[in-house]
């Protein structure tokens, strides 16, 4: 192509500017979120009298929010993606539901019977997927009757009962903790190791990836500011699960999710199918042309919308170690709303995992810090509605600035 | 701020009136300044006089010192590069930038002017039609044109009042539609009238139009500009926004050339016509020795044929009875600049959307060949993997990702070409990204830039870095450079040209004859599906392609 170079009009090329001021400034949008988190934290921490933060708390906070946390993985996507997804709640409940009854009137091997679920789990967002992609019918109203049809079913299938308790391995999915095998008696010794070696792999996998960026001379962030940051990072990873190891443990849940949420920010980040899902919800006609399968991409986004809602629904149901016809209820909300405060554009194209699983923890500890200091459930919600609506008018407000 | 005035005043010709924006009236001078002296140009009183505008954005002075006279019943053109500050002037001028941020000064019909807002523009009669129309597709052209305006009894809609009144105004305006027609089912040549007549429905004393004709085709841009003549006949003054030279040639009495945000010249044209490489000089402040670049045309029978089309039929995608291509066969050749002319809805953009991956239409029967052999073009993925690439000529609707940045823009349609398993190499990407700013010098910051803030040019160099970077043989362009500046467009033209020499076969679509005529080997005609006329460059001529059209809609 030397050709065309030599014919083109030569520009001098601009410098980047590059400051610590102005990269700091830069980025805080990205990292506002977590630093929104970090300080809801330390005030609800300072008002509980340090409540919020012992062993104890911080496991019921792992516990309570995993499967908003893992709903939430998923409906980044379809938001992603440029749609919306309602039926998660009644989806993940009716799963729940499913699961009970095989496992407990069917006494179906627990593991069958959650391949099984997670199976159907898909097939419900294959077919709402189906119609969004395929019959271009607005999702918000092919979830919305999904939400009425799952809520349904559910109670069909529990035929308005209660049914439970689960079997006891089944349980281990929301009730267990790593098992500990250096019989630490205060301490739980793998637990600490585990969180030892993910931060230590973390910062290491982070220190390769700016190598590369350096490589290629890339915009890249000072390195007093990066290592800062990382070490930072991965110091709270250790201390949290120094915290979580004084107690029982890392429990199973918080293992399940957190790998999810790798796999899943590593998707995003990385992969073309990440990629072109962004393009797909940036400009759908655009991708198009550029020779995405938009339709087959959409009906993908609400498949896994559909398998993690029900694995959501597995949770839920272990946790309480019963299904009832009220599980799920009202889920969808929080997931959308976990979406949409870490930063998920409602028009699509635009959310980061990190931020929707950052949502869900702020959504999560301010029930949990509520609860603490005795707020009754009815201003909880105001505060959580007043919450969300700041976050995103914080968020449009810096885009536009 | 450099005003260049001084420095261009060299290149003024004696025959021509040009005037340096230091050889204008300065500003203290008066209200009503007497002008019973002044000759040609300066008769007639100003409608308006915009003095000393000076508009910055954080970091940026958008406008500098800027001054502009618009007298009454006038065609005021103004011109400059995309970038030069003409919609930020008219944002000022029209209350979009409040008074209070912007210094200088605004008389409308010899008073000052403090504009608030946009209603207190037109309620002095000052009113703008945008670029992007402001209809509501959904409504009829009679609830349009009444739109927040609405003539009511007693609160209620008087109906057959503004039905009445929109007959009159369509007529006015030469509109051959039925009130209650919906704007959805008008071509775009028909929704600029409407919105004309929107603006007449209102009391218009400057009238405003931002690039009126960037998408209409030549009889449509023709009748616009007619329309214009007789607004200045009636007394409406008017100020034209566009990049066509010759329309500005054609009806312009007054130009006002910006450049870097500044006023750098005020060309009169009453006194002799002004050239257009003489606005051009202006506008980039620069000698342009030529609009397109030279390049050794291609001889007729010379090279390998690597695109060929055979009786390629499309029907219409809602209405499958009727076809919108007829039966058309190509060729295009291994290094050969091929262009489509034709008027708007020939069938161009649909003829090169249903080649690329059926993109566009239904029921799509015929052949395509590669290099002989035929092709499955099927989907837009396999079109792709046979090397064709299409251009679209709706860059923002359908060309990027503009929220994001140019880098994944470039990349999209070939991840597979910085990606293995699926997983995309950060820096490869970042490699491949940078490459083609350099090579099509886009000019940005760096590719991490999100493309919605580029320039029109550097948007369109992105677009053509996508496809590019998907290694096409065949490159079909729509439209390439449509509502981009004289100096972007030279660039464009090299690229192509370029490329052409590197042996890319490329397909040109173009409603600017000019261009076809200077860039291209090969000419076909399209009219109504069908090709109706082949010119090999030597040969081609405007009165020729436009014989061709004419001929066949008489047949």
């Amino acid at each position: 192509m030397t050709t065309m170079e030599d014919k083109m009009t030569p520009q001098i090329a601009e410098a980047p500017v590059r400051s610590y001021g102005g990269f700091l400034k830069n980025n805080l949008r990205e990292y506002g979120m977590l630093l929104s988190l970090v300080a809801i934290m330390a005030f609800f921490q300072v008002m509980t009298d340090g409540t919020l933060l012992k062993p104890l708390n911080l496991t019921n906070l792992i516990l309570q929010n995993s499967y908003i946390v893992i709903m939430a993985l998923g409906m980044l996507l379809v938001i992603v993606a440029g749609h919306i997804d309602l039926s998660v709640g009644s989806v993940s409940g009716f799963v729940g539901a499913l699961a009970a009854v095989l496992m407990v009137n069917y006494e179906w091997n627990f593991a069958g019977a959650s391949l099984l679920c997670l199976g159907v789990g898909a097939v419900i967002g294959g077919v709402q997927g189906w119609f969004v992609a395929y019959l271009k019918i607005p999702s918000f109203i092919v979830t919305l009757a999904g939400m009425l049809v799952f809520k349904g079913l559910a109670l069909v299938l529990l035929q308005g009962q209660s049914v439970g308790p689960f079997p006891d391995q089944f349980q281990l999915l929301s009730s267990g903790f790593i098992p500990d095998m250096f019989n630490g008696e205060t301490l739980r010794i793998s637990s600490l190791a585990l969180g030892a070696i993910v931060a230590a792999a973390l910062f290491g996998l982070k220190l390769r990836e700016r190598a590369g960026h350096v490589k290629h001379s890339m915009e890249e962030e000072p390195a007093a500011f990066f290592l800062g940051k990382n070490i930072a990072f991965a110091a709270a990873i250790v201390w949290f699960c120094w915290m979580l190891a004084s107690y029982k443990g890392l429990p199973d849940v918080l293992v399940v999710m957190f790998a999810l949420m790798l796999v899943y920010d590593f998707v995003t980040r990385r992969t073309t199918v990440g990629r072109r899902i962004y393009a797909l919800g940036g400009n759908a006609k655009a991708a198009r042309l550029s020779g995405i399968k938009t339709e087959r991409l959409a009906l993908l986004t609400f498949v896994n919308m559909g398998a993690l809602a029900a694995l959501a629904g597995l949770v839920f149901a272990a946790r309480l170690n019963t299904a009832t016809p009220k599980a799920g209820l009202g889920f969808e909300l929080d997931v959308i709303a976990a979406c949409f405060i870490g930063g998920a554009s409602a028009s699509g194209g635009v959310g980061k995992v990190l931020g929707a699983v950052i949502g869900a923890f702020v959504m999560g500890v301010m029930n949990n810090g509520m609860s603490i200091l005795g707020i009754g459930i009815d201003y909880q919600q105001v505060i959580k509605g007043i919450v969300l609506l700041a976050a995103v008018c914080v968020d449009v407000y810096n885009k536009n600035k | 701020m450099l005003r260049s005035g001084r420095a261009l005043s060299p290149l003024a010709q004696p025959t021509l009136a040009v005037f340096s924006a230091f050889d204008m009236p300065s500003s203290d001078s008066v209200i009503d300044r007497p002008l019973a002296a002044a000759a040609g140009p300066l008769a007639g009183t100003p409608i308006l006089e915009m003095r000393g505008i000076r508009k910055t954005f954080p970091g940026v002075v958008a406008l500098d010192n800027v001054d502009l006279t618009v007298r009454a019943g006038q065609i005021h053109a103004i011109v400059g590069e995309n970038g030069a500050g003409k919609s930020t002037l008219m944002k000022v001028l029209s209350g979009v930038y409040p008074h209070g941020s912007y210094d200088g000064e605004i008389r409308f019909e010899g008073e000052v002017r403090r504009f608030a807002g946009i209603h207190d523009s037109e309620a002095c009669g000052v009113i703008i039609i945008h670029q992007e129309l402001a209809l509501v597709p959904l409504l009829s052209i009679a609830e349009n044109i009444f739109l927040g305006n609405e003539p009511q009894r007693w609160g209620v809609i008087d109906w057959a009042e503004a039905t009445r009144r929109t007959r009159e105004l369509l007529a006015k305006v030469g509109l051959k539609e039925s009130p209650a027609a919906l704007i959805t089912n008008l071509g775009v040549g028909k929704q600029q009238l409407v919105e004309i007549a929107k603006a007449l429905a209102k009391r218009v004393r400057l009238l405003i139009l931002d690039e009126p004709t960037a998408s209409l085709n030549e009889h449509d841009s023709n009748a616009l500009l007619d329309l214009l003549l007789e607004f200045k006949a009636q007394g409406i003054a008017c100020i034209l926004i566009s990049h066509k030279l010759n329309e500005i040639a054609r009806v312009a009495d007054a130009i006002t050339v910006l450049r870097d945000g500044a006023s750098v010249q005020w060309l009169d044209c009453t006194a002799g016509a002004v050239s257009e490489d003489q606005i051009i000089r202006a506008m980039v402040g620069r000698e342009l020795a030529d609009r397109y670049p030279a390049r050794a045309r291609l001889a007729p029978e010379a090279g390998e044929t690597v695109f060929e089309l055979r009786e390629w039929h499309v029907a219409h995608p809602v209405h499958a009875d009727r076809d919108v291509v007829k039966g058309v066969s190509m060729k295009v050749k291994r290094g050969e600049i091929v262009g489509i002319a034709g008027l708007m809805g020939a069938g161009r953009t649909e003829l090169a959307m249903s080649v690329f991956g059926r993109a566009y239409g239904r029921r799509i029967r015929g052949e395509v060949r590669m290099h002989g052999q035929p092709v499955d073009v099927s989907t837009i993925r396999k079109a792709i993997v046979h090397g064709i690439a299409y251009v679209t000529e709706d860059r923002k609707g359908l060309g990027l990702l503009l929220e994001d940045d140019i880098r994944h823009n470039i990349t999209l349609a070939n991840l597979e070409a910085v990606s293995s398993g699926g997983v995309i190499d950060g820096g490869a990407e970042f490699a491949a990204a940078a490459d083609y700013k350099r090579k099509l010098n886009i000019r940005c910051s760096d590719v991490m830039q999100a493309t919605v803030n580029l320039s029109g040019g550097n948007q369109q160099k992105v677009v053509l870095g996508k496809w590019l970077f998907s290694n096409p043989e065949l490159l079909i362009l729509d439209e390439p450079t449509r509502g981009i500046d004289v100096g972007a467009k030279f660039e464009i033209y090299s690229i192509m040209a370029a490329l052409a020499d590197e042996g890319k076969s490329i397909l040109m679509i173009s409603s600017e004859m000019p261009e076809l005529l200077g860039m291209c080997d090969r000419i076909y005609v399209m009219n109504e599906g069908r090709f109706v006329g082949e010119f090999a460059a030597a040969e081609a001529s405007q009165e020729k392609i436009m014989r061709a059209i004419v001929r066949q809609g008489l047949a």
